[in-house]
């Protein structure tokens, strides 16, 4: 039996979710007030996964992730005002305004960057899991991708490699049911994702990820799996994506019914869990609202900071194509 | 090679192919976070011998055997040197280039740019192109220009063993993806080559022939054409100068547009498929900076618009040569 998680860690998992709800509501409703230029692919719904894994990492540790990634971002230590800033295209952000939420990323943080590609992470944190153990780290490197990557040869190509050369990576699948709005039954015959390991000889794991603990314990094992040594692990998490695939609308689609999400949105991870923690007495009703008012008022300061930072100068359109030695 | 590096290495002589062996060493000696992977580069020592010995020198740690994975590999390259390694990545033909297009394309080369310079990204990419062999339509190509057009990426072709093992450690020194493309016809090709490191610079052309009436502008080994083709011209009283472009990306139009402003005349050579070759984009910087220098337009000469043949005769037809730049230069000139 794994020792239950402390209250310590019980209400970091509940901070981190609320912290990816609010930041996600927010960047949602300014995407359709148009003040956030471009497309958002929001992670509402999923929260329990990057908040499960993430608990386990350290900064050093790397992730890369996914067209859906202020979520990972936001687990990782993701600080609001350069999120938003990014989000906005402004200076100040941390991609300096290059990158967007798309490609939002942090070297500091361990975060290889969102990505605009399916499939594009896993071969880049294998490589990453590959430079830990050659430069005889204890760092692992995780790779989130969902059920419509796990189609891609970049993916099979990167799993085998880590199983191979018993890589300190692990494979993170977001289930969320459908490939873009394509639903997974229309994409693919198997149901769990996670049977995909067989094929690669490494353990595969089928966890709820609307379940922040289930996550984390899994998460937990496959991570120190990883660490000792062992080689990769795939864990699937199913959830479901409250919104689109794009933006925030999610109800009246031609590609899933409004009684499908009605049905997962009962297992709201973030409420599910709330009552959990006051059932179990780790927090009152009244210190739950206390984190949302926090996190909220960091909100506000992360996109008055973005309103109020500048644009790139001109200048700065060719800055960084390459790597300039003594600039 | 400059008269002074010359004197310097009088009297070793390597192979093209010894030299890329040498280049791979020096790296892996000077740099303790570097390594090889890709194909068959580590018992089998590579297709071409290009990495013989290195596995029993360095230990199967340094020189990796991968899968027939060419996402995966590139993957490797892209995510090792963004967490601190300095690989050497070997895409075993610029063929398969196509297999890891997103790697290259969306990763490597956008990586830094999308994070605003977050990230750097060491990685070295070798890789055979050329046809001349009967190695058919998938593993004969020149794809230079797929990778030239990648803002985020550098791009040299080595014409000579000095260049060629140069280029390598020059590539692996510099802290930005760079493709070092081989021509696999010029593996047996002697040439003097120094012992140690040294370094050709990217992003610089080279003057191999000096000349005053005609400049032709050549891409790794028709640069050796060109230099056949100068003396047969010389014969005709037309006095050549051949500049080895030898880096794609970044290219030196200085040194080439220097050498139109005194021979008013000029052609360029490659062995990529003429349309939409590096060919038009150099005439075209030549037109931008040299117009008013031209007594004549600037001509291109590069493959035919077909797939490389397999039949030899076929083959031959198809790969631009000394007879055809001579045809070409003579047209130019309008001498019979």
């Amino acid at each position: 039996m794994p020792k239950q998680p402390t209250k310590k860690v019980l209400q970091e998992l509940h901070l981190t979710m609320v912290r990816i709800r609010c930041f996600e509501d927010t960047a949602g409703r300014l995407m359709e007030e148009a003040k956030i230029p471009g497309a958002l692919h929001l992670y509402v719904g999923e929260e329990a996964i990057a908040s499960g894994v993430m608990q386990n990492l350290s900064n050093e540790d790397q992730i890369t992730s996914t067209h859906r990634g202020h979520g990972h971002l936001v687990a990782k230590g993701g600080d609001f005002s350069k999120m938003y800033a990014e989000l906005y295209g402004r200076s100040t952000g941390y991609c300096r305004g290059k990158g967007g939420s798309m490609h939002v990323s942090n070297m500091e943080l361990g975060m290889l960057g969102a990505n605009g590609i399916v499939g594009g992470g896993p071969p880049i944190a294998m490589g990453a899991a590959f430079a830990n153990k050659f430069l005889k780290t204890k760092k692992v490197a995780v790779a989130f991708f969902g059920d419509g990557a796990s189609n891609e040869g970049s993916f099979h190509e990167a799993v085998n490699m880590a199983a191979l050369y018993k890589l300190p990576c692990i494979f993170v699948c977001e289930n969320n049911g459908y490939g873009e709005y394509t639903p997974q039954a229309k994409h693919q015959t198997i149901v769990d994702v996670a049977d995909r390991a067989g094929g690669y000889g490494i353990p595969g794991v089928v966890v709820d990820g609307m379940d922040v603990i289930a996550v984390y314990e899994a998460a937990r094992e496959a991570i120190d799996r990883a660490r000792k040594g062992a080689g990769p692990t795939l864990l699937e998490c199913k959830t479901y994506r409250f919104y689109d695939h794009v933006g925030v609308r999610g109800m009246g689609m031609t590609y899933r019914t409004d009684e499908e999400l009605e049905k997962w949105k009962k297992r709201d991870p973030i409420q599910s869990f709330e009552a959990e923690l006051i059932k179990l007495g780790v927090m009152t009703q009244k210190q739950i609202d206390k984190v949302y008012s926090k996190v909220n008022d960091l909100v506000e300061g992360g996109v008055q900071f973005a309103e109020d930072s500048p644009f790139p100068e001109p200048s700065e359109l060719l800055e960084d194509v390459y790597c300039v030695k003594g600039a | 090679m400059s008269e002074a590096q010359k004197e310097n290495v009088e009297g070793r002589v390597l192979t093209y192919v010894d030299a890329i062996t040498e280049g791979v060493r020096e790296v892996l000696l000077e740099q303790s976070n570097s390594f090889v992977a890709g194909e068959d580069v580590g018992l089998a020592g590579g297709p071409f011998g290009q990495y013989s010995g290195l596995f029993a020198e360095f230990g199967e740690d340094r020189i990796i055997d991968t899968p027939i994975s060419e996402k995966g590999i590139v993957g490797l390259g892209v995510g090792s040197s963004a967490a601190g390694c300095r690989p050497i990545i070997d895409v075993m033909f610029v063929d398969f280039m196509g297999e890891c297009m997103d790697e290259i394309v969306n990763q490597m080369a956008k990586m830094r740019y999308m994070f605003g310079g977050g990230v750097t990204l060491p990685v070295t990419v070798l890789s055979m192109t050329g046809a001349g062999m009967s190695m058919a339509a998938q593993h004969s190509q020149s794809l230079e220009v797929w990778l030239a057009h990648l803002p985020g990426v550098k791009v040299v072709m080595p014409s000579t063993p000095y260049d060629a093992k140069g280029s390598i450690i020059t590539a692996a020194r510099d802290d930005n993806p760079v493709f070092v493309l081989l021509n696999k016809v010029s593996l047996g090709l002697k040439g003097e080559v120094p012992e140690g490191t040294y370094e050709v610079e990217i992003g610089t052309a080279e003057v191999v022939r000096q000349g005053t009436s005609f400049t032709i502008v050549a891409v790794s080994r028709m640069v050796h054409e060109a230099l056949q083709a100068a003396e047969i011209l010389s014969e005709l009283g037309v006095d050549v100068e051949v500049i080895d472009v030898r880096s794609i990306q970044p290219f030196d139009t200085d040194t080439v547009v220097n050498s139109i402003k005194k021979t008013h005349h000029g052609l360029v050579v490659h062995e990529a498929v003429e349309f939409g070759g590096i060919g038009g984009e150099i005439v075209a910087q030549i037109q931008d900076q040299a117009f008013d220098y031209l007594d004549a337009p600037v001509g291109r000469i590069g493959a035919p618009f077909s797939p490389v043949p397999f039949s030899p005769v076929l083959e031959k037809i198809y790969v631009p040569d000394a007879d055809l730049i001579v045809a070409k230069v003579k047209e130019t000139l309008g001498l019979s």
